[in-house]
C-alpha cells in the first residue's frame, strides 16, 4: 500500500523507540541515545529528499498557489529581516575591527586587514550568523506554525483534499528560505565589510579607502563566490527542512509542539555547524 | 428492437472484510468485518457511541488511512489513493470533519478556494465567482473575509462543508454534522444535505452520495434512507424501521 508523504514518517515503531524512556544503564543509555540519533539522521534525510523530489516533480503543479507562497516566504526569511541584517553588520564591522585593528597595528600588519574581513566575514561569521538569525527568527516559526497546523487536523484536511503537504506546506518555504538565506548575507557582508572601515577610520587607522578596496579584492576569489553561494543555500535548505520535518513529519499534540521547536532549533545548529565545517575542509584542500 | 445489456453500476463505496484501526494509532482495531456497499445516490447514516469509531471510519473511508485488513474500493478504485495519477478518482469524494479542521492562516473565502485554485491551477480572480456562488448557496458571504478563529463552530462546520463541495465530489462524507449545533442550525444541516441528495446545483444537479455519521439516529428520520450502527466492533445494517428505533434506544 502507497503512503502518503507526510504519513510516511507515521511509523508506531518509530514513535514508540523515540519517547521511551531512557534506560538507566550506562551502556543502555548510550546505545538508545545512538539509536535515536540513527532515526533522527535517517527521518531528515528521507524528508529531504522526498521535499527535493516534491519540488522537482511538482515545479509547475499549481503554480497560482505555489508561486505567491514562495514570494510570501521569502519575503518573510529575507526582506523583512533586511533593517536587523544592516545593524547586525555594523555590529560585525565594528566587532571584527575594533579587536584587530589594534594587534595588527601593533605588529605591523595592518596590510592585512582586507584579508582578515575576507576570510572572518564573507567565509565564515557572515553566512553562519545569517543562517541563525533565520533560524531564530524563521525556522522556529515554521516548528510552530507546522506543529499547530499538524496537532490541528489541517494537515488531513489538506490530504482529504488531495493537495500534498509536502508541496504546499514545504516546498514553498525551503524554497523561500534558501533563496533568503542565499541573499541576506550579501547585505551582512557588504555592511559589515563598509562598516568596518568605518570603525578602522575612526580609530585612526592610515589605510586609505582604495587601499582598503585593494585589499579586500585580492583577498577574494572566485571560489569564495561559489562557495558563499553554496554554503547559504545549503544553510537555507537544512533549517527549512529540519523546522519543518519537526513540525510536520510527526504526529504532534499541541502541548508537544514546543518540544519539537527546542529538538528543531538544536538540530538545525549543529547540522549548519557540520556544513561549515565540511566548507572549511573544501577551503582548505583546495 | 432489443434493449441494450444494462450495465453493472459499480459502487460508490464497497468494503468486503474492512478492519478499521484508530486514527491515531492504526494498530489498535476498533471495527471489523465491515461488509458495506454503499451504492450510488445512497444516504447513510452511521449512528454509533463516542469512541465506536464513526470518525475513524470516515477517516479511513476518506482515503487518509488504509485499512487495517480487507479490501475498500471508491468506485472500482481500491483506497486510499496517493499517487497522482489517481488523483482525478480520489477527488470523486468529499470528506467533512467533524471540527471543520480548517486552515487557520486563511480567511473563509481563502478556505473554500484553496481545493479550486490548486487543482485548477487558478488565481484568486478566476477563482472568485465559484467561490462566491458556495458562499452564497451555504448562507456563508457575510464571513468571507473572516478567518475561521472569528467564527463560531457551526459556522466553522458549514465552511468545512463548502469547501468539501467546491470540487463538486460525487460522494460526500460528513463527521458528526449536528453535534453541538442549535436547532435551526440543525434544520438547515438536514435540509441542505437532502437537497444535496436530491441534486444540487452546486453539484451540477446530480444526486450526491452521503455518508453522515452520528450519535443520535432520530433526527436523521426522514431525511437518510439507509442506516447503520457501529457498536461492539461491528457496523450492523439497519434494514427496518424497528431496528432503527431499537438502536436508537440503545444509543440513549
Amino acid at each position: 500500500m502507497q503512503k502518503g508523504n507526510v504519513s510516511a514518517f507515521d511509523s508506531p515503531q518509530v514513535r514508540l523507540l523515540l519517547r521511551m524512556p531512557l534506560p538507566r544503564a550506562y551502556t543502555d543509555h548510550l546505545g538508545r541515545k545512538l539509536l535515536r540519533f540513527l532515526l533522527t539522521v535517517q527521518g531528515l534525510g528521507a524528508f529531504a529528499l522526498i521535499t527535493l523530489g516534491v519540488l522537482l516533480k511538482k515545479f509547475r503543479t499549481a503554480r497560482q498557489v505555489i508561486r505567491p507562497l514562495i514570494l510570501h516566504e521569502t519575503s518573510r526569511a529575507g526582506l523583512r529581516l533586511l533593517p536587523m541584517f544592516l545593524f547586525l553588520s555594523a555590529a560585525l564591522g565594528l566587532l571584527v575591527i575594533g579587536q584587530t585593528v589594534s594587534w595588527l597595528t601593533r605588529v605591523g600588519a595592518i596590510n592585512y586587514l582586507g584579508t582578515i574581513m575576507v576570510i572572518v566575514v564573507v567565509r565564515e561569521l557572515g553566512p553562519l550568523l545569517t543562517a541563525l538569525l533565520v533560524l531564530a527568527r524563521i525556522g522556529t516559526a515554521n516548528v510552530v506554525e507546522l506543529g499547530t497546523a499538524r496537532a490541528l487536523g489541517e494537515v488531513e484536511a489538506l490530504e482529504a483534499l488531495g493537495i500534498d503537504p509536502v508541496h504546499y506546506l514545504v516546498a514553498p518555504r525551503v524554497t523561500g528560505m534558501a533563496i533568503a538565506v542565499f541573499a541576506l548575507p550579501v547585505s551582512l557582508i557588504l555592511g559589515a565589510l563598509i562598516s568596518g572601515y568605518l570603525w578602522a577610520f575612526i580609530q585612526d587607522v592610515p589605510l586609505r579607502p582604495g587601499e582598503y578596496f585593494r585589499q579586500l579584492v585580492g583577498a577574494f576569489s572566485g571560489l569564495d563566490f561559489a562557495l558563499l553561494a553554496a554554503k547559504t543555500c545549503a544553510f537555507g535548505f537544512i533549517i527549512a527542512v529540519v523546522t519543518c520535518y519537526h513540525g510536520l513529519a510527526q504526529p504532534l499534540r499541541l502541548e508537544e509542539v514546543s518540544y519539537a521547536t527546542v529538538r528543531a532549533v538544536a538540530q538545525s545548529v549543529i547540522a549548519c555547524v557540520l556544513i561549515d565545517a565540511l566548507f572549511i575542509i573544501i577551503y582548505l584542500a583546495v | 428492437m432489443d434493449n441494450p445489456p444494462a450495465i453493472p453500476q459499480v459502487p460508490a463505496i464497497q468494503m468486503r472484510d474492512v478492519a478499521v484501526g484508530a486514527i491515531s494509532d492504526q494498530s489498535r482495531l476498533l471495527v471489523e468485518e465491515i461488509n458495506w456497499t454503499v451504492a450510488s445516490g445512497d444516504y447513510w447514516a452511521v449512528a454509533g457511541l463516542q469512541g465506536a469509531g464513526k470518525s475513524d471510519l470516515l477517516l479511513m473511508t476518506g482515503g487518509l488511512m488504509p485499512p487495517a485488513r480487507g479490501a475498500y474500493r471508491l468506485f472500482g478504485q481500491e483506497m486510499p489513493i496517493f499517487d497522482e495519477a489517481r488523483l482525478k478518482e480520489r477527488l470523486r469524494l468529499g470528506l467533512v470533519f467533524d471540527g471543520g479542521q480548517l486552515f487557520n492562516h486563511l480567511t473563509v473565502s481563502e478556505n473554500v478556494a484553496l481545493p479550486l485554485r490548486y487543482h485548477r491551477n487558478l488565481s484568486r480572480a478566476e477563482a472568485e465567482p465559484e467561490v462566491s456562488a458556495i458562499l452564497e448557496s451555504l448562507e456563508l458571504a457575510p464571513w468571507a473575509d473572516s478567518t475561521p478563529g472569528a467564527l463560531g463552530r457551526n459556522w466553522q462546520k458549514r465552511v468545512g462543508l463548502a469547501r468539501a463541495l467546491a470540487l463538486k465530489p460525487e460522494v460526500v462524507l460528513v463527521d458528526n454534522p449536528l453535534t453541538g449545533l442549535d436547532l435551526r442550525q440543525i434544520n438547515w444541516w438536514l435540509g441542505f444535505l437532502d437537497r444535496l441528495s436530491q441534486g444540487h446545483r452546486l453539484l451540477d444537479e446530480r444526486p450526491a452520495t452521503l455518508v453522515v455519521t452520528t450519535p443520535d439516529l432520530r433526527p436523521w428520520k426522514g431525511h437518510a434512507r439507509q442506516f447503520a450502527m457501529l457498536g461492539n466492533r461491528r457496523l450492523a445494517v439497519l434494514d427496518t424501521w424497528t431496528q432503527v428505533e431499537a438502536a436508537s434506544l440503545e444509543l440513549e
